[in-house]
């Protein structure tokens, strides 16, 4: 069974980490649509699916975050990357399994995965 | 929705938007006789009785980008449609506790499923609010307070990898010994 030990053994082993994260300004934001329209689509998976992906990858410039409905529940599920400067791309009926792409192709290397977007509708 | 646990996940977004800082989910049940409740509170901002009057209905929602809120009427028609029944309390400046209480052994019991899934998404993206659950087998039980987790990681946050994968673990390990 998992103790309080073990958390306090994270919590160490973290604490000099934590630091270099909120250092890092060029700051990636994916939000997850999270509304009943988008976790009956299958939003719950997509979002652990990026949590995973960014925890395996240690990209510490991105948050994963949650937003309510968008107003195109049609397409849910709906992932939103905001960059630095600004800019927005949008994800529509997003799975686990495009996420490793979205993360690889977008998050690391720059490269928006059209083929995922609303544009390619 | 294809299984109970999401329909919390849904349900817990109502307390956030509801300003709560603290919500509670209960999952009990009792084997022997069929009976299983669900139950998700919260001290958020709370409701006036004409709001609950009104949320059950599915036209009905204070959000202004759509016409539609389903999310509590699925919650119901999931408790309702197993011949169990659905409350909401609320009070104004107080909060909300919604609950859905199930009769396991219909044919149209849906099946709880992932609730590890669930705590985690929303500790993931909510690490700074805190959250209990309650998962309870007959006269067995566990209990995960994020507040005791907090006090221990020292401003480390609950959703850094590491500690969400611990919370997970956590969470499973002590579930599956409650069943059985």
């Amino acid at each position: 069974m998992k103790s309080l030990e073990e958390l306090k053994a994270i919590r160490d082993k973290m604490k000099n980490t934590v630091n270099i994260r909120e250092e890092n300004s060029d700051k990636i934001r994916v939000v997850v649509g999270m509304a009943t329209c988008g976790i009956a689509a299958g939003a719950r998976p997509v979002l652990s699916a990026f949590t995973e992906e960014v925890a395996k990858r240690n990209l510490g410039n991105v948050t994963v975050s949650q937003t309510g409905c968008i107003g195109i529940c049609q397409y849910e599920p709906v992932v939103e990357v905001y960059e630095a400067d600004g800019s927005k791309t949008t994800y529509i009926k997003m799975t686990a399994d495009k996420v490793a792409k979205v993360v690889t192709d977008h998050l690391v290397n720059g490269n928006v995965v059209k083929e995922y977007t609303v544009a390619n509708m | 929705m294809q299984e109970l646990s999401l329909n919390v996940l849904d349900i817990a977004q109502n307390s956030i938007r509801a300003g709560a800082d603290l919500i509670t989910i209960r999952v009990e049940e009792r084997t022997a006789d069929h009976f299983m409740e669900i139950s998700v509170s919260d001290n958020g901002c709370g409701m006036s009785e004409e709001q609950v009057a009104r949320v059950k209905d599915p036209f009905f929602t204070t959000r202004t980008t759509r016409k539609v809120g389903l999310g509590v009427p699925l919650f119901r028609m999931s408790a309702e449609s197993t011949g169990g029944s659905f409350d909401i309390e609320s009070k104004l400046g107080v909060g909300t506790t919604t609950t859905a209480r199930y009769f396991t052994d219909h044919l149209d019991m849906l099946p709880l499923g992932d609730m590890t899934a669930t705590m985690t998404s929303l500790i993931s993206v909510n690490p700074d609010l805190d959250f209990i659950y309650v998962r309870s087998v007959d006269d067995q039980s566990f209990t995960l307070d994020t507040r005791e987790l907090r006090a221990v990681l020292e401003g480390v946050p609950l959703n850094t990898p590491d500690v969400l994968i611990f919370i997970r673990d956590m969470i499973d390990e002590n579930t599956a010994a409650l069943t059985v």
